[in-house]
């Protein structure tokens, strides 16, 4: 992000979105890396068992993306420097999911743009499925 | 007396320890997984794999993603002990004390706070301690709320990153 695309924040604002079709393919390859091997998350019988139509996604899968938002819209050189969310709704096989954020505030702090945002993941019905709030640092030019 | 799920003996053991970790070494292959992972079926961002891009960074060398979990499949305590499962009382087991008895448990989210970034050759070590208990009315009855802190250091003492959690119970 350049430092003439810092000044033309404004409270409002919402930042380009990150989204993935979510399926199997995404949660196997999570669980591979988190070590979280749970029938809910690979076996649509557990995830009917369990209420749901299908198996359903890692909510730390969501906390991923909602930090991968970020990353994607500060580029390598902002920081995230807090960030919080509940976790409200399955992700159920076939999903796709959408994170997204908008600027709630923003402030200068010891030489760097403080920005508060909303951010949230829906899926495409548009249900709130992880919202929460984060506080990121943006680089300098 | 008003109607509680927190015991004496509850609020005694507030700030106890619940759990400690130490991690292997983060490997560079241990961060390309995990950004390969979570970016699926796109391309990570290099910051997470080419070291040479890397290196012409701030950062001077890769950095793992900040949400990045290094104590997946061992940590450097060996294999895992079985651990209480689903037991809604477990916190409190864990204490040594009698927990409130309560049936259903949701995660109620998670807030975290981020220090250093996370490199290859860092030794992370985790310290999870209970931070406290409330307890309010809602829609299914008393709902009892029990906040952990889990705070993350590595080899040099450097604040990782601090993860308060609240855990529901009802």
């Amino acid at each position: 992000m350049s430092q003439a695309t810092v000044s033309e924040l404004t409270v409002g604002m919402e930042i380009p979105e990150f989204q993935r079709a979510t399926g199997l393919h995404n949660w196997n390859r999570y669980a591979a890396v988190n070590y979280e091997f749970v029938d809910i998350h690979m076996d649509d019988e557990a995830g009917k068992a369990a209420g749901y139509p299908t198996a359903f996604g890692m909510g730390n899968l969501q906390w991923s993306y909602l930090h991968a938002l970020l990353r994607q819209w500060m580029g390598d050189e902002g920081r995230i420097i807090r960030l919080g969310c509940q976790f409200r709704a399955a992700n159920t096989k076939g999903m796709i999911v959408t994170a997204h954020g908008k600027i709630t505030a923003i402030r200068e702090e010891g030489g760097e743009t403080i920005v508060d945002l909303d951010i949230w993941t829906d899926n495409d019905s548009g249900k709130t499925m992880a919202p929460g709030t984060a506080t990121v640092a943006l680089p300098r030019a | 007396m008003a109607k509680t799920n927190i015991s004496e003996a509850m609020q005694a053991v507030v700030g106890g320890e619940l759990s400690r970790g130490t991690s292997f070494p983060i490997t560079d292959s241990d961060i390309r997984r995990w950004a390969v992972a979570i970016y699926y079926p796109e391309d990570p961002p290099r910051l997470f794999w080419d070291a040479d891009y890397a290196a012409q960074t701030s950062y001077r060398g890769l950095v793992a993603p900040e949400e990045f979990n290094p104590f997946a499949w061992m940590t450097a305590d060996g294999p895992r002990r079985a651990s209480g499962g689903h037991n809604p009382d477990l916190t409190e087991i864990t204490l040594g004390i009698q927990g409130p008895g309560l049936k259903f448990q949701l995660n109620g989210g998670s807030e975290v706070e981020y220090g250093v970034r996370m490199r290859p050759g860092d030794v992370i070590t985790s310290v999870r301690s209970l931070a406290g208990y409330s307890e309010r009315e809602g829609r299914l009855g008393l709902m009892l709320f029990t906040e952990s802190q889990d705070q993350w250091t590595n080899q040099n003492n450097e604040v990782v990153k601090t993860t308060k959690s609240t855990l529901i119970r009802y």
